[in-house]
């Protein structure tokens, strides 16, 4: 029987990585579906989850295995599934009701090249307005972007421990190379490991609204089993968890809801900044993309252009006044992503006309190389 | 005094959200005497109700879990059995019920209630079949007999319909029956006995849909009653190759299956937590 924390300096891959921070993280159900690049999540899964007391499962398709992971967590059970685009888009449904019951549960997108098969097995950043606005309604969603193996590990605890804290599905949007990429991961004591737990409720059983909200605006989480006898629904609800149909009780839910994120942007936003002190130029980045970015900026720096990085290790919520406080004070703003323009949007529109916003991207299949940023930091600066 | 709070409390009020009632369901609608039957073998069955959860999809009958004073959980369209095969996987010690309609167990929720069956995943799923979509006021469903007309099929249903019974059979469900709501003590037996086994156990439920499906096919609620009564033939232990629901000749009612056979759960932990040293 192996640990539940593999302690010690690994050489894995980012899916290796994911998925043995979800066991660190204490995840004990994972519902699969196979896709490329994400699969590799779930075999790992599949073969050591069961050794830490959780259970895997492969189902029908990735609408079930979003469904699975929602009822696994009303069980009380830790949980997760990884897909890429196409099941991305299939999960979009079970994600909405995720939001809407508050159920904390962790989704990993290891993004491919689409729009629909696409590229299966090369990378893109092309869903990030899908994890934005994938399923319909109106809600807020954090989702994070891994660049490396290491934070694989890493922001899958932090994701779980986000959700667990939030009670909400969170999403891990990665991409096809940092999840194939080998790299050497170090995995701490498990002691060293902070885990967050949902908050569990007080007092008589009997008097438990289940969607009562503390303080914070989160309300204590009771599973199925525990003598609660709460009723849970996709359906605008009242605190009890009863059914509503009025538009003053959906307008009260659905702003407590996106307020559980909007109400707490400086516990969830986390970014990177490199050589943005004395910096002209900010390029903006996330993911693999990242990578490319970071050796562009010490490139151009050779060249004597004042080049800086923000990388987002948080895409959504949206670093909004980090944005707009960079754009007052650079000359222009380059978004480095693999796409035709998503995150960049935002960054132009959080530069509030400040500075310029310029856009280095393609839709997909390869990594963007230092060599193409660095062309444009140059035609910019001149 | 004691006499007035008697005539106040029905037996079964302990597991009906009462502060919820009115329901939503029309006069006439066969939905209600389903729940009662199931509330009733709930009791009866001797299962830990605080460890039982219903979970439902969307429509009609999908409102019974949200009339039931246990742990509910009201769905996406469709997705009750993944989500309950979550939830019993999530934690083994709950008594898993799903109550839903044809037309999200069978039409949307297809794939997983095939898959459900196949894995004899550990729960128990209630459909009350009234041949179409009560809820968005009376459309075709893939329960819906030929030549019906409905909403969506004004001159006449062109499809033939799924003989549940046979699919869930053919899917590896363990335990299989269909009554109607006029038989509503086998009914209930039939639920109990579902309650207390092990593995993927299916019951139908034939109910009118006075207001979507009766009204356009000349059939009243009584009709349909009638039909039930008159056309009904119990045959437990028959080949579900074998059982008709023809408006015309019949319909097969009774218990088909109900054999032993390890559940997803009881292989899993025989052959998947073993060291994975092992297995490579």
């Amino acid at each position: 029987m192996r640990p539940e924390v593999l302690t010690g300096e690994h050489f894995l891959t980012g899916d290796e990585a994911c998925a043995e921070g979800a066991l660190a993280a204490g995840c004990r159900f994972f519902g699969a579906y196979p896709i490329t690049p994400a699969t590799e999540i779930a075999e790992h899964m599949a073969l050591h989850l069961p050794e830490v007391g959780g259970t895997f499962i492969q189902m029908e398709d990735e609408i079930a295995a979003m469904a699975s992971v929602l009822g696994a967590s009303c069980a009380g059970a830790k949980s997760m599934t990884a897909t890429s685009g196409p099941g991305f888009s299939l999960m979009m449904e079970n994600l909405g009701l995720g939001i809407y019951t508050e159920t904390p549960c962790v989704l990993v997108n290891v993004q491919r090249a689409g729009p629909s098969t696409g590229l299966p097995t090369m990378p893109a950043q092309g869903d990030m307005m899908q994890a934005r606005w994938g399923s319909h309604g109106h809600y807020e969603i954090i989702a994070l972007a891994p660049s490396s193996p290491q934070e694989m590990f890493y922001q899958t605890i932090t994701a779980f421990n986000l959700s667990e804290i939030f009670r909400l599905p969170v999403l891990i949007m990665a991409d096809e190379v940092t999840g194939h990429l080998s790299e050497k991961v170090v995995i701490p004591e498990a002691a060293a490991i902070k885990l967050q737990t949902r908050k569990l409720p007080k007092g008589r059983k009997d008097r438990f609204k289940p969607f009562q909200p503390g303080p914070d605006g989160i309300p204590p989480m009771a599973a199925a089993g525990e003598g609660y006898g709460i009723h849970v629904t996709g359906l605008t609800h009242d605190e009890r968890g009863y059914p509503v149909m009025s538009p003053d009780a959906h307008e009260k839910l659905v702003a407590r809801i996106v307020g559980k994120i909007r109400n707490n942007l400086h516990r969830i936003i986390e970014t990177e900044s490199y050589r943005l002190d004395d910096a002209e130029i900010a390029l903006i980045s996330y993911g693999v993309s990242a990578r490319s970015s970071l050796a562009a900026v010490d490139e151009a720096r050779e060249k004597g252009i004042k080049a800086g990085l923000l990388r987002l290790i948080t895409v959504w919520p949206f670093p909004e006044e980090l944005i707009a406080s960079l754009a007052k004070r650079m000359k222009a703003l380059v978004t480095v992503e693999i796409n035709l323009g998503q995150i960049h949007l935002e960054v132009e529109r959080c530069s509030r006309g400040q500075c310029p916003a310029f856009l280095v991207g393609h839709a997909g299949g390869t990594v963007i190389s230092p060599d193409r940023i660095l062309e444009s930091l140059e035609a910019i600066s001149k | 005094m004691t006499k007035r709070k008697n005539q106040l409390t029905h037996p079964l009020d302990s597991l009906v959200r009462t502060d919820r009632i009115p329901h939503i369901w029309c006069p006439g609608c066969g939905i209600g005497t389903a729940f009662s039957a199931c509330l009733i073998a709930m009791k009866s069955s001797g299962i830990d109700l605080q460890k039982t959860t219903m979970v439902s999809g969307i429509g009609c009958s999908a409102r019974v879990p949200g009339y039931t004073n246990l742990d509910s959980y009201h769905t996406t369209h469709g997705r009750a059995i993944p989500f309950a095969t979550g939830m019993k996987l999530g934690n083994p010690e709950l008594n898993v019920v799903v109550f839903s309609g044809d037309g999200d167990l069978f039409a949307i929720g297809g794939n997983h209630f095939i898959h459900g069956a196949r894995r004899n995943m550990d729960i128990t799923v209630i459909c009350v079949n009234n041949l179409n979509y009560g809820m968005t006021g009376g459309q075709v469903a893939a329960t819906t007999p030929s030549m019906s007309k409905t909403t969506t099929t004004p001159m006449g249903n062109p499809e033939p319909p799924f003989n549940l019974p046979l699919l869930a059979f053919a899917s590896g469900a363990t335990y299989v029956a269909r009554w109607t709501i006029l038989h509503t003590r086998e009914l209930t037996k039939s639920i109990e006995e579902a309650l207390q086994r092990r593995g993927f156990s299916f019951i139908e439920v034939l109910a009118p849909c006075p207001t979507g499906y009766g009204r356009r096919n000349r059939e009243r609620p009584l009709d349909s009653l009638r039909f039930y009564q008159e056309k009904s033939i119990v045959k437990n232990d028959a080949h579900p190759a074998d059982i008709i629901l023809d408006y015309q000749k019949g319909i097969t009612l009774g218990t088909f299956v109900n054999v032993d056979r390890p559940t997803f759960t009881d292989i899993y932990e025989k052959t998947c937590r073993l060291d994975p040293a092992a297995c490579m």
